[in-house]
Order: structure tokens, then sequence, then C-alpha cells
């Protein structure tokens, strides 16, 4: 009698009556049912929806846990406690106790607001509509902390989430019917709905807003600013990390987004279970590179002038486009969800590419909306059945073309 | 309602509720997008519209036998456009800020779908009475999702009612501020004025099943 036998007799118990979704959805969550359908065909795999669902979040465990030692490290080195480390990825006074506990206690209210709000929603649309609880937010539950400034209040959060899962995917039928990735949805919610907590050069770092309002209120202690790259970027003034910084993720930027070292491993390890999509990370990736020269031959060429507001983020190294800001963690971990993405090979490369070129783009023609690339695969997600539906009806033409001159 | 017949009742009451212009028949969407950011606005959109759609149903009513079909699109527009001027007007005269704030959107009352719907559907087939009680019903269930559209965009989007703070100071931050709520910008965009509508149509279908479309 271990926990799953209890936890079966407890399904067994509320059978039948309104709330059974729920202690369904529990039982299964942890282990596989007791007993199988006894009629229908039986299709035995290992790979079923919460597999899927578990393996994306094992890819996203290292930058949780990276996330809360940078979040640590930001506020340190923004506060003037440390100096800023400068032996790799590995450097020992990166991983502190101190660091991680500082995180520690920011990003856990993340987590558990978003998982328990996300799921009570869940729930309460499974008991309503009488079916079983989707595996769909598991995902999107650990996508939304590392998508947030570290400072971000918990009750905005807490709507932001009910307002991305009830009107992002809820109301279009539930797990896989929705239009748009949900985290991006509760994202870009927060993003218009809250603009000052979610740009800016005070919310990326853990205590800055607190500080600026000691100020307001008459301490005399030094402004704390912390702005991502973008933002410097954007408003033309000089980068003080080093492009290594810019990889190993040392940067200040919403909570997961800010290791492309990690990233990269955690797309590889998609790659490699065939849970995301090689071709859509690969063609994002060619996407952003190829605006990015195209931005960088306008600058080389002169036909803007250095005083002009884009020039700064189009003289941008094009490749430097790829480990600043949001980008990564976009392309790897939103623009690959199966739902919203593109479901043809060829649209797959059309969906990918124009994510990258589109992201790339917003981020240097609209300053005020540097995180191009949650603009970017939104616009595509919407576009993503349009895609397929030329690729599939382009390969039905084909086809009967192959017909005909077979049978002239 | 003593003073109409049950039938004549229906005429107001069914625009109010089952078959709402906006949520059920899905018109005049465009100016409940454009200017119901603040409550103030939506009441005078939804005064304006009562006073061209009642008025306009009854003269296009009183004019359906002279009028000949083939020019009566023509027709109908003269009426809304002379009705539509009227407004404008006074509205410059009396309240200019506010027409400031409708813009050109007292205008495009001469482009609302609901205005010219309501014409052909029902003035051009019915006698002066009914096709004024018609326009008064249908201008009303315009002029409550409005409010109520209104109403939460501008409580959510800018802690004010009718310019009222009844949310407390933002900038002083008192009543609610001062624990840290903050206004959502997003209300005040125009997409929010649709999700908010469609939250309206929502409830309204879950509430009433006959009005599911399958």
């Amino acid at each position: 009698m271990g926990l799953k036998q209890n936890l079966h007799n407890l399904k067994e118990k509320y059978k039948g009556t309104k709330v059974a979704p729920a202690f369904n959805a529990l039982h299964t969550f942890l282990y596989t049912p007791n007993d199988t359908t006894h009629a229908g065909t039986h299709i035995k795999s290992v790979d079923d929806l919460k597999r899927t669902m578990n393996t994306v979040i094992m890819a996203l465990i290292p930058l949780v846990i990276f996330g809360m030692f940078n979040a640590g490290y930001q506020h340190h080195l923004a506060f003037g406690n440390i100096q800023a480390v400068t032996g790799g990825f590995f450097s020992p006074e990166f991983w502190t106790l101190d660091n991680f506990m500082v995180g520690f206690w920011k990003i856990l209210p993340l987590i558990i607001i978003s998982y328990g709000v996300g799921l009570g929603v869940e729930f309460i649309f499974a008991i309503i509509k009488g079916h079983e609880v989707e595996e769909g937010y598991l995902v999107t539950g650990m996508l939304v902390p590392l998508i947030v400034p570290i400072d971000i209040p918990l009750w905005m959060l807490s709507v932001a989430v009910i307002f991305g899962v009830v009107i992002g995917k809820e109301v279009f039928g539930g797990t896989g019917m929705n239009i748009l990735n949900p985290a991006l949805t509760i994202r870009a919610f927060l993003f218009f709905a809250y603009p000052t907590w979610m740009s800016g050069d005070k919310v990326w770092v853990n205590g800055a807003v607190e500080r600026t309002n000691e100020i307001l209120a008459g301490a005399e202690v030094d402004a704390i600013s912390g702005e991502t790259l973008l933002g410097t970027l954007a408003q033309g003034k000089e980068v003080v990390h080093s492009v290594w910084d810019m990889f190993y993720g040392f940067i200040p930027g919403s909570v997961g987004e800010t290791s492309t070292l990690l990233i990269l491993l955690g797309g590889l390890f998609l790659i490699f279970s065939k849970i995301g999509s090689w071709r859509i990370m690969l063609s994002a990736t060619l996407g952003a590179l190829a605006m990015g020269l195209i931005f960088n031959g306008i600058a080389d060429a002169g036909w803007i002038g250095e005083g002009s507001k884009f020039y700064s983020l189009m003289s941008t190294n094009f490749w430097h486009h790829l480990l600043i800001g949001g980008f990564a963690f976009g392309v790897v971990y939103m623009a690959t969800d199966p739902v919203t993405a593109s479901q043809t090979n060829k649209g797959k490369w059309i969906y990918g590419f124009l994510i990258g070129f589109l992201s790339i783009m917003i981020r240097v023609f609209n300053p005020a909306y540097p995180e191009g690339v949650m603009l970017a695969i939104l616009l595509m997600n919407v576009f993503a059945p349009t895609i397929d539906h030329y690729v599939v009806q382009g390969n039905v033409k084909k086809r009967l073309k192959r017909i005909k001159v077979k049978t002239a | 309602m003593g003073l109409l017949s049950k039938k004549d009742a229906q005429l107001i009451t069914d625009p109010l509720t089952d078959d709402n212009p906006v949520t059920i028949q899905v018109l005049g969407i465009c100016s409940a997008l454009a200017i119901t950011a603040e409550l103030k606005a939506s009441i005078v959109m939804a005064i304006a519209v009562l006073f061209v759609l009642g008025i306009g149903n009854v003269v296009i009513s009183l004019m359906r036998n002279i009028i000949p079909s083939k020019i009566r699109i023509i027709v109908q527009l003269i009426v809304v456009a002379t009705l539509v001027i009227i407004v404008d007007l006074v509205l410059k005269a009396f309240a200019y800020e506010l027409s400031k704030t409708l813009s050109v959107f007292v205008g495009l009352i001469i482009t609302n779908c609901i205005i010219m719907g309501r014409f052909e559907a029902f003035a051009l087939a019915n006698g002066p009475w009914k096709a004024f009680l018609d326009g008064i019903g249908n201008s009303l269930g315009y002029g409550v999702i409005l409010i109520i559209v209104g109403f939460f965009r501008e409580l959510l989007g800018s802690g004010t009612l009718l310019g009222f703070k009844v949310l407390g100071d933002p900038i002083a931050k008192t009543g609610v501020y001062a624990f840290g709520y903050e206004n959502n910008g997003f209300m005040l965009l125009a997409p929010m004025a649709l999700i908010v509508l469609g939250i309206i149509i929502w409830i309204q279908r879950s509430r009433n099943e006959a009005l599911i479309e399958h």
C-alpha cells in the first residue's frame, strides 16, 4: 500500500463525481494508471503527453538553478557587495551559496504562484467541462517564472496567469487547441498591462525598485540601475559586459533567459530526445543572423548616420544578437511549442526563419519593445496555420501533377 | 409596461438581451472598440446613437412608401448624415472637450452598421411608432454594452469612473494603490475592448444555450 495505491483508491472513491478529474490527474501525473482499457486498440508507448512535458521541464531545470544564482549575483554586484567574476563559467565567486539563496527566495514564490494559480484554473475548467485535466500547463507553469523580471509583484503574475490560461488557452478549447503560446500570452499581457514592471532599468535586478523608493523617500544611498543589454544598446550606451559574460549568462535579464550556454545545452537535449524541432531552432537562428547581417550592412554602408536612434542596435555585431535578450530562450523553448508552431516540415523552416528575422527587426526598429522575440513568436503563431495550409496545398498540387504525367 | 402592447414592448426588450445588436448580431464593433476607454465617452456615444437611430428610424419609416428601392441606400445615408451632423455640432457647441475625445467617431456613426441595418431590416417595412420603438431598443442594446465595456476599461485601466478617482490616487499612493495595486495599461488599448466584449458574449451564451451557433 504505497502512495500509488492510496491515490488510486482516492480516484475510485470520487469516480463519477464532479471533482473526479482532479484526483485522476493527481494519480496519473505521478504514476501510470493501475488499470488499462479493456476494449479497442492498445498503443503502448513510453512517450505520452505527460512524459513529453516532463522532458521539457527537465531541460528547464538547469536554467532555473542558474537563474537563482544569477539573480543573487546581479543583486550583490549592483549593490557593490562583490566584484564582477572573471574566471569563466565555473568561477567559484559566482556559484556561492549566498547568491543562490537570494535568488532562491525570490524565484521560488514565482514558481509557486505560476503553478498554483495556473493549475487552479486548469482544475476548475476541467471540473466545469467534465473532462480530464490537461497536461499543457506543466510546461507553461515552468516557463512563466523564467521569462519575467525577478522583481515582478506576485499579484500581477497571478492576474496575468489567469488571463493567459483562460483567454490564451481555455476559450479555444484547452491544450492542443490554442492558437497562441500560453506562456507568451502571459508575458505579453504583463508587458502591455504593466510596462513599468516589464521594462526599464529597475526591474531586472532584485532590490533596485526598493532602492529607488528609498531614494524618493529621502534616503542618502546610490541609485541602482540594472538594464538589460538591449536597453543599454537601445540608448546607444557602451556595453560593459564581455561576449563571454553574455554567453555564460552573467548579465541582467528575465530570470531564465540570460545563459545562452545552458539554453544551448537544453536545446540539444530537446533535439536528441526528439521533443523540440531542430528545424525551427536552426531556421530561426539563420533568420536572426540574416536580419543582423542586413542591418550590419546598412550601418557599414553609411546609409544611416551615427546620430540615428537605430544606429547603436543596427551596428551591433550580428551574432551578438543571438546572445543577448530572450532570443535564444524564445527560440529553443517557445517557438518549438508543438501546438502553436507549424506542423509541416517545410512550414517549420518558413515559420522559424520568419521568427528569427522579425525578432531582430522588431528589436532594432522599436526600442520601446526591445523584446522582439516575444512579439515575433506570437505573430508567427497566428500565421502558422496559414503556412501549413499552403505547404499542404502545394504538396497536393505537386502530387496531382505527378499523377497527370503518368496517366497522360 | 402598461403603455405598450406585449409585442411593442418586445421591440425594446429583445435588443437588450437575446437579440443584442453588438453581442449577438456582432454589429457596431468598431466604435465599441474605439471609444470605450472612458465611461463618459461611452455614455455620450450611446446617447448620440440613441438620438440618431430613434429619429432616423421614424423618418425612414415615414418615407418608406415613397423611396425608390434602387436609391434607398443613398436616401438612408442622407438621413443619417443629417442627424449625425446635428449631433456633432451640438457636441462641439456644448461639450467641446468631449467632442475632441470622440473625434472622428461621431462622424463615423454614419457608417455604424447597426443604424443602416435597422433602416434596412425594420424601418423600411414597419410603421413609424414601431420603428421608433425598434430604434430606441437597438440603440439601448448598443449603449448597454458600450457602458459595460467602458465601465470595466476605465475602472481597471485608469482607476477612475467618469473621471472620479474611485480607486485612490496612483501618484500619491492612496486607496488601493497603497497596497501596491497598479492600473492595467492594457485595458486602455483596443485589443482589451475586444476581449472584454468577448467575455460578455461568453457569459451571455453560457447563460442561454439557445444562442450558441453550431
